[in-house]
Protein backbone atom coordinates (compact mmCIF):
# COMPACT_ATOMS: atom_id res chain seq x y z
CA UNK A 1 0.00 0.00 0.00
CA UNK A 2 1.11 3.55 -0.68
CA UNK A 3 1.13 5.77 2.42
CA UNK A 4 -1.27 8.29 0.83
CA UNK A 5 -3.71 5.47 0.05
CA UNK A 6 -3.78 4.13 3.59
CA UNK A 7 -4.86 7.50 4.90
CA UNK A 8 -7.91 7.43 2.62
CA UNK A 9 -9.12 4.00 3.77
CA UNK A 10 -9.50 2.38 7.21
CA UNK A 11 -6.47 0.95 9.02
CA UNK A 12 -5.02 -2.09 7.19
CA UNK A 13 -6.58 -5.37 8.34
CA UNK A 14 -4.73 -7.64 10.73
CA UNK A 15 -4.27 -11.38 10.03
CA UNK A 16 -7.24 -11.99 12.33
CA UNK A 17 -9.44 -9.58 10.32
CA UNK A 18 -8.35 -11.31 7.11
CA UNK A 19 -9.17 -14.73 8.52
CA UNK A 20 -12.67 -13.67 9.55
CA UNK A 21 -13.38 -11.83 6.28
CA UNK A 22 -12.36 -14.77 4.07
CA UNK A 23 -14.25 -17.18 6.31
CA UNK A 24 -17.39 -15.11 5.75
CA UNK A 25 -16.70 -14.96 2.00
CA UNK A 26 -16.33 -18.75 1.87
CA UNK A 27 -19.50 -19.44 3.83
CA UNK A 28 -21.56 -17.05 1.67
CA UNK A 29 -20.19 -18.42 -1.58
CA UNK A 30 -22.81 -20.89 -2.71
CA UNK A 31 -22.30 -21.70 -6.39
CA UNK A 32 -19.24 -19.45 -6.69
CA UNK A 33 -17.18 -17.31 -4.37
CA UNK A 34 -16.08 -14.42 -6.55
CA UNK A 35 -19.21 -12.19 -6.28
CA UNK A 36 -19.02 -12.45 -2.49
CA UNK A 37 -15.32 -11.69 -2.44
CA UNK A 38 -15.96 -8.45 -4.31
CA UNK A 39 -18.83 -7.55 -2.01
CA UNK A 40 -16.76 -8.12 1.14
CA UNK A 41 -13.45 -6.61 0.04
CA UNK A 42 -14.78 -3.61 -1.93
CA UNK A 43 -18.24 -2.78 -0.59
CA UNK A 44 -18.36 -3.95 3.04
CA UNK A 45 -14.76 -3.53 4.22
CA UNK A 46 -13.41 -0.98 1.69
CA UNK A 47 -10.03 -2.70 1.85
CA UNK A 48 -9.73 -2.48 -1.95
CA UNK A 49 -11.16 0.10 -4.34
CA UNK A 50 -12.89 -1.10 -7.54
CA UNK A 51 -9.86 -0.72 -9.80
CA UNK A 52 -7.54 -2.45 -7.38
CA UNK A 53 -10.00 -5.31 -7.09
CA UNK A 54 -10.21 -5.76 -10.89
CA UNK A 55 -6.46 -5.58 -11.26
CA UNK A 56 -5.94 -8.05 -8.41
CA UNK A 57 -8.45 -10.42 -10.00
CA UNK A 58 -6.64 -10.20 -13.34
CA UNK A 59 -3.42 -11.13 -11.57
CA UNK A 60 -5.07 -14.06 -9.85
CA UNK A 61 -6.62 -15.23 -13.12
CA UNK A 62 -3.31 -15.20 -14.94
CA UNK A 63 -1.63 -17.24 -12.19
CA UNK A 64 -2.23 -21.00 -12.07
CA UNK A 65 -4.35 -22.40 -9.25
CA UNK A 66 -7.84 -21.70 -7.93
CA UNK A 67 -8.44 -17.97 -8.60
CA UNK A 68 -10.08 -17.17 -5.31
CA UNK A 69 -7.37 -18.98 -3.34
CA UNK A 70 -4.77 -16.92 -5.17
CA UNK A 71 -6.75 -13.80 -4.34
CA UNK A 72 -6.70 -14.64 -0.62
CA UNK A 73 -2.92 -15.04 -0.85
CA UNK A 74 -2.42 -11.79 -2.78
CA UNK A 75 -4.72 -9.70 -0.56
CA UNK A 76 -3.33 -11.27 2.63
CA UNK A 77 0.25 -10.69 1.51
CA UNK A 78 -0.31 -7.07 0.55
CA UNK A 79 -1.91 -6.18 3.89
CA UNK A 80 -0.09 -8.38 6.39
CA UNK A 81 2.72 -10.33 4.70
CA UNK A 82 3.12 -14.09 5.04
CA UNK A 83 1.01 -14.26 8.20
CA UNK A 84 -1.78 -12.38 6.47
CA UNK A 85 -1.63 -14.78 3.51
CA UNK A 86 -1.81 -17.82 5.82
CA UNK A 87 -4.71 -16.32 7.77
CA UNK A 88 -6.70 -15.44 4.63
CA UNK A 89 -6.25 -18.78 2.88
CA UNK A 90 -7.04 -20.75 6.05
CA UNK A 91 -10.20 -18.72 6.54
CA UNK A 92 -11.20 -19.40 2.96
CA UNK A 93 -10.64 -23.15 2.93
CA UNK A 94 -11.19 -24.58 6.43
CA UNK A 95 -14.98 -24.45 6.80
CA UNK A 96 -15.86 -25.41 3.18
CA UNK A 97 -13.48 -28.35 3.47
CA UNK A 98 -15.43 -29.76 6.40
CA UNK A 99 -18.81 -29.05 4.78
CA UNK A 100 -17.93 -30.70 1.48
CA UNK A 101 -16.63 -33.81 3.25
CA UNK A 102 -19.86 -34.10 5.25
CA UNK A 103 -21.83 -33.78 1.98
CA UNK A 104 -19.59 -36.40 0.36
CA UNK A 105 -20.17 -38.81 3.25
CA UNK A 106 -23.92 -38.24 3.05
CA UNK A 107 -23.83 -38.89 -0.69
CA UNK A 108 -21.93 -42.15 -0.11
CA UNK A 109 -24.51 -43.35 2.40
CA UNK A 110 -27.73 -42.08 0.86
CA UNK A 111 -26.84 -41.30 -2.76
CA UNK A 112 -28.35 -44.58 -3.99
CA UNK A 113 -31.85 -43.70 -2.76
CA UNK A 114 -33.83 -43.07 -5.96
CA UNK A 115 -35.23 -39.67 -4.95
CA UNK A 116 -31.86 -38.39 -3.78
CA UNK A 117 -30.13 -39.84 -6.82
CA UNK A 118 -32.61 -37.85 -8.91
CA UNK A 119 -31.83 -34.65 -7.01
CA UNK A 120 -28.10 -35.17 -7.42
CA UNK A 121 -28.53 -35.92 -11.12
CA UNK A 122 -30.41 -32.64 -11.50
CA UNK A 123 -27.71 -30.84 -9.53
CA UNK A 124 -25.00 -32.32 -11.73
CA UNK A 125 -26.77 -31.29 -14.93
CA UNK A 126 -27.19 -27.72 -13.65
CA UNK A 127 -23.59 -27.56 -12.40
CA UNK A 128 -22.25 -28.48 -15.83
CA UNK A 129 -24.45 -25.75 -17.32
CA UNK A 130 -22.89 -23.21 -14.94
CA UNK A 131 -19.43 -24.19 -16.15
CA UNK A 132 -20.57 -23.76 -19.75
CA UNK A 133 -21.86 -20.27 -18.94
CA UNK A 134 -18.57 -19.39 -17.25
CA UNK A 135 -16.68 -20.52 -20.35
CA UNK A 136 -18.96 -18.40 -22.55
CA UNK A 137 -18.53 -15.35 -20.30
CA UNK A 138 -14.76 -15.75 -20.39
CA UNK A 139 -14.81 -16.20 -24.17
CA UNK A 140 -17.06 -13.26 -25.06
CA UNK A 141 -14.59 -10.36 -24.53
CA UNK A 142 -11.77 -12.26 -26.23
CA UNK A 143 -13.93 -13.04 -29.26
CA UNK A 144 -14.98 -9.38 -29.45
CA UNK A 145 -11.49 -7.95 -29.18
CA UNK A 146 -9.34 -10.32 -31.22
CA UNK A 147 -11.32 -13.25 -32.66
CA UNK A 148 -8.70 -14.40 -35.15
CA UNK A 149 -5.96 -14.82 -32.52
CA UNK A 150 -8.10 -16.12 -29.68
CA UNK A 151 -10.53 -18.52 -31.39
CA UNK A 152 -7.98 -21.03 -32.76
CA UNK A 153 -6.43 -21.51 -29.31
CA UNK A 154 -9.83 -21.85 -27.65
CA UNK A 155 -10.94 -24.47 -30.18
CA UNK A 156 -7.61 -26.30 -30.02
CA UNK A 157 -7.75 -26.47 -26.21
CA UNK A 158 -11.34 -27.71 -26.30
CA UNK A 159 -10.70 -30.37 -28.94
CA UNK A 160 -7.43 -31.65 -27.45
CA UNK A 161 -8.66 -31.91 -23.86
CA UNK A 162 -12.43 -32.33 -24.23
CA UNK A 163 -12.77 -34.50 -27.33
CA UNK A 164 -9.41 -36.22 -27.77
CA UNK A 165 -8.81 -36.54 -23.99
CA UNK A 166 -5.11 -35.76 -24.32
CA UNK A 167 -3.21 -35.22 -21.04
CA UNK A 168 -3.36 -31.59 -19.95
CA UNK A 169 0.39 -31.06 -19.30
CA UNK A 170 1.24 -31.86 -22.94
CA UNK A 171 -1.60 -29.79 -24.32
CA UNK A 172 -0.55 -26.77 -22.25
CA UNK A 173 3.11 -27.25 -23.12
CA UNK A 174 2.17 -27.08 -26.80
CA UNK A 175 -0.57 -24.44 -26.80
CA UNK A 176 0.53 -21.91 -24.16
CA UNK A 177 3.83 -20.88 -25.81
CA UNK A 178 2.17 -20.58 -29.23
CA UNK A 179 -0.66 -18.49 -27.83
CA UNK A 180 1.69 -16.24 -25.86
CA UNK A 181 3.86 -15.83 -28.96
CA UNK A 182 0.80 -14.83 -30.98
CA UNK A 183 -0.20 -12.29 -28.31
CA UNK A 184 3.37 -10.97 -28.23
CA UNK A 185 3.48 -10.45 -32.01
CA UNK A 186 0.20 -8.54 -31.94
CA UNK A 187 1.04 -6.34 -28.95
CA UNK A 188 1.02 -2.62 -29.39
CA UNK B 1 0.12 -50.05 4.28
CA UNK B 2 2.01 -49.72 1.06
CA UNK B 3 -0.99 -49.32 -1.20
CA UNK B 4 -2.35 -46.42 0.88
CA UNK B 5 1.03 -44.74 0.81
CA UNK B 6 1.13 -45.22 -2.95
CA UNK B 7 -2.32 -43.70 -3.33
CA UNK B 8 -1.43 -40.70 -1.15
CA UNK B 9 1.78 -40.20 -3.11
CA UNK B 10 -0.15 -40.34 -6.38
CA UNK B 11 -2.66 -37.80 -5.04
CA UNK B 12 0.12 -35.51 -3.85
CA UNK B 13 2.00 -35.61 -7.15
CA UNK B 14 -1.06 -35.33 -9.40
CA UNK B 15 -2.70 -32.45 -7.59
CA UNK B 16 0.57 -30.57 -7.05
CA UNK B 17 1.13 -30.68 -10.82
CA UNK B 18 -2.46 -29.65 -11.51
CA UNK B 19 -2.14 -26.77 -9.06
CA UNK B 20 0.56 -25.26 -11.25
CA UNK B 21 -1.25 -26.07 -14.51
CA UNK B 22 -4.64 -24.62 -13.48
CA UNK B 23 -4.50 -21.48 -15.60
CA UNK B 24 -7.99 -20.00 -15.58
CA UNK B 25 -8.88 -21.55 -12.24
CA UNK B 26 -9.77 -24.98 -10.95
CA UNK B 27 -12.41 -25.59 -13.65
CA UNK B 28 -9.67 -25.63 -16.28
CA UNK B 29 -8.17 -28.80 -14.79
CA UNK B 30 -11.44 -30.66 -14.19
CA UNK B 31 -10.92 -32.72 -17.39
CA UNK B 32 -7.49 -33.78 -16.16
CA UNK B 33 -8.77 -34.53 -12.63
CA UNK B 34 -11.51 -36.59 -14.31
CA UNK B 35 -9.00 -38.41 -16.50
CA UNK B 36 -6.72 -39.22 -13.55
CA UNK B 37 -9.49 -40.15 -11.11
CA UNK B 38 -11.72 -42.17 -13.45
CA UNK B 39 -9.58 -43.45 -16.31
CA UNK B 40 -6.02 -43.74 -14.94
CA UNK B 41 -6.37 -44.53 -11.21
CA UNK B 42 -10.01 -45.70 -10.98
CA UNK B 43 -10.53 -43.79 -7.74
CA UNK B 44 -14.15 -43.14 -8.68
CA UNK B 45 -16.68 -43.77 -11.47
CA UNK B 46 -17.79 -41.36 -14.18
CA UNK B 47 -21.23 -41.02 -12.60
CA UNK B 48 -19.89 -40.48 -9.06
CA UNK B 49 -17.45 -37.90 -10.41
CA UNK B 50 -20.32 -35.88 -11.85
CA UNK B 51 -22.15 -36.11 -8.52
CA UNK B 52 -19.08 -35.08 -6.51
CA UNK B 53 -18.51 -32.15 -8.84
CA UNK B 54 -22.11 -31.09 -8.33
CA UNK B 55 -21.67 -31.26 -4.54
CA UNK B 56 -18.48 -29.20 -4.71
CA UNK B 57 -20.28 -26.60 -6.87
CA UNK B 58 -23.37 -26.43 -4.69
CA UNK B 59 -21.55 -26.31 -1.35
CA UNK B 60 -20.34 -22.94 -0.07
CA UNK B 61 -16.70 -22.22 -0.76
CA UNK B 62 -14.23 -22.50 -3.62
CA UNK B 63 -15.09 -24.92 -6.44
CA UNK B 64 -11.67 -26.58 -6.36
CA UNK B 65 -13.01 -28.70 -3.48
CA UNK B 66 -13.75 -31.34 -6.14
CA UNK B 67 -10.10 -32.27 -5.55
CA UNK B 68 -10.86 -32.74 -1.83
CA UNK B 69 -13.68 -35.14 -2.69
CA UNK B 70 -11.59 -37.07 -5.19
CA UNK B 71 -8.86 -37.43 -2.55
CA UNK B 72 -11.44 -38.64 -0.07
CA UNK B 73 -12.76 -41.23 -2.55
CA UNK B 74 -9.23 -42.43 -3.20
CA UNK B 75 -7.88 -42.64 0.36
CA UNK B 76 -10.37 -41.39 2.96
CA UNK B 77 -9.72 -38.40 5.19
CA UNK B 78 -5.95 -38.52 4.70
CA UNK B 79 -6.51 -38.50 0.95
CA UNK B 80 -8.86 -35.53 1.22
CA UNK B 81 -6.33 -33.50 3.20
CA UNK B 82 -3.41 -34.45 0.96
CA UNK B 83 -5.33 -33.63 -2.24
CA UNK B 84 -6.53 -30.28 -0.85
CA UNK B 85 -3.09 -29.25 0.35
CA UNK B 86 -1.43 -30.39 -2.88
CA UNK B 87 -3.98 -28.50 -4.98
CA UNK B 88 -3.39 -25.26 -3.03
CA UNK B 89 0.16 -25.12 -1.75
CA UNK B 90 2.17 -24.86 -4.99
CA UNK B 91 0.00 -22.16 -6.56
CA UNK B 92 -0.22 -20.32 -3.20
CA UNK B 93 3.57 -20.21 -2.88
CA UNK B 94 3.82 -19.05 -6.48
CA UNK B 95 1.21 -16.32 -5.93
CA UNK B 96 2.95 -15.18 -2.74
CA UNK B 97 6.19 -14.83 -4.64
CA UNK B 98 4.79 -13.42 -7.89
CA UNK B 99 2.64 -10.65 -6.38
CA UNK B 100 5.73 -8.52 -5.74
CA UNK B 101 7.14 -9.03 -9.25
CA UNK B 102 3.71 -8.39 -10.77
CA UNK B 103 3.32 -5.10 -8.94
CA UNK B 104 6.71 -4.02 -10.24
CA UNK B 105 6.19 -5.03 -13.93
CA UNK B 106 2.48 -4.30 -14.30
CA UNK B 107 2.92 -2.37 -17.57
CA UNK B 108 5.63 -4.56 -19.15
CA UNK B 109 4.92 -5.93 -22.65
CA UNK B 110 6.00 -9.47 -21.77
CA UNK B 111 3.69 -9.53 -18.76
CA UNK B 112 0.72 -8.37 -20.81
CA UNK B 113 1.53 -10.88 -23.59
CA UNK B 114 1.62 -13.77 -21.09
CA UNK B 115 -1.75 -12.76 -19.69
CA UNK B 116 -3.28 -12.28 -23.14
CA UNK B 117 -1.84 -15.54 -24.45
CA UNK B 118 -3.00 -17.71 -21.57
CA UNK B 119 -6.56 -16.37 -21.63
CA UNK B 120 -7.88 -18.14 -24.79
CA UNK B 121 -6.20 -21.40 -23.84
CA UNK B 122 -7.91 -21.37 -20.45
CA UNK B 123 -11.26 -20.66 -22.15
CA UNK B 124 -10.74 -23.78 -24.26
CA UNK B 125 -9.98 -25.82 -21.13
CA UNK B 126 -13.03 -24.55 -19.24
CA UNK B 127 -15.19 -25.38 -22.28
CA UNK B 128 -13.73 -28.88 -22.25
CA UNK B 129 -14.68 -29.15 -18.55
CA UNK B 130 -18.26 -28.15 -19.34
CA UNK B 131 -18.43 -30.69 -22.18
CA UNK B 132 -17.10 -33.60 -20.11
CA UNK B 133 -19.25 -32.78 -17.08
CA UNK B 134 -22.37 -32.43 -19.20
CA UNK B 135 -21.66 -35.73 -20.93
CA UNK B 136 -21.31 -37.49 -17.57
CA UNK B 137 -24.34 -35.75 -16.02
CA UNK B 138 -26.84 -35.69 -18.88
CA UNK B 139 -28.04 -39.29 -19.10
CA UNK B 140 -31.30 -38.24 -20.77
CA UNK B 141 -32.81 -35.40 -22.75
CA UNK B 142 -34.52 -33.88 -19.69
CA UNK B 143 -31.19 -33.52 -17.92
CA UNK B 144 -29.67 -32.06 -21.08
CA UNK B 145 -32.41 -29.43 -21.06
CA UNK B 146 -31.55 -28.61 -17.42
CA UNK B 147 -27.91 -28.12 -18.45
CA UNK B 148 -28.83 -25.90 -21.39
CA UNK B 149 -31.38 -23.88 -19.38
CA UNK B 150 -28.91 -23.32 -16.52
CA UNK B 151 -26.22 -22.24 -18.95
CA UNK B 152 -28.62 -19.79 -20.61
CA UNK B 153 -29.85 -18.32 -17.31
CA UNK B 154 -26.32 -17.97 -15.94
CA UNK B 155 -25.07 -16.39 -19.14
CA UNK B 156 -27.92 -14.04 -20.04
CA UNK B 157 -29.28 -12.99 -16.63
CA UNK B 158 -27.93 -11.81 -13.30
CA UNK B 159 -30.01 -14.31 -11.34
CA UNK B 160 -28.05 -15.95 -8.51
CA UNK B 161 -26.93 -19.32 -9.99
CA UNK B 162 -27.87 -20.95 -6.71
CA UNK B 163 -31.53 -20.74 -7.80
CA UNK B 164 -30.73 -22.89 -10.85
CA UNK B 165 -29.02 -25.48 -8.69
CA UNK B 166 -31.92 -25.49 -6.23
CA UNK B 167 -34.54 -25.75 -8.98
CA UNK B 168 -32.66 -28.58 -10.70
CA UNK B 169 -32.30 -30.47 -7.41
CA UNK B 170 -36.01 -29.98 -6.64
CA UNK B 171 -37.03 -31.26 -10.09
CA UNK B 172 -34.77 -34.26 -9.61
CA UNK B 173 -36.16 -34.91 -6.15
CA UNK B 174 -39.68 -34.79 -7.56
CA UNK B 175 -38.63 -37.47 -10.03
CA UNK B 176 -39.41 -35.55 -13.22
CA UNK B 177 -35.88 -35.68 -14.66
CA UNK B 178 -35.41 -39.45 -14.76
Amino acid sequence: MEPDETSAIPAPPTPRDLFVAFLMIALSGFGGVLPWARRMLVETKSWLDEDTFNETLALCQSLPGPNIVNMSIVVGTRFAGARGAMAAVTGLIAAPLVIVLVLGALYDRFGALPRLAGAIAGLGAAASGLVAATAAKMAAPLIRRRPLVAAPFMVAGFVAVGLLRWPLPWVLAALAPLSIAAAWRLRR
Amino acid sequence: MKSTTDTLTALLVQFAILSLLAFGGANAVVPEIHRQAVEVHHWTTDKDFAALFALAQAAPGPNFLISTLVGWKAAGLAGALVATAAMCAPSCLLSFWIVKIWDRYREADWRIAIGAGLAPVSVGLVSASAWLLARAADSGWRLAIVTAATAAVAYFTRVNPLWCLAAAAALGLAGVLG
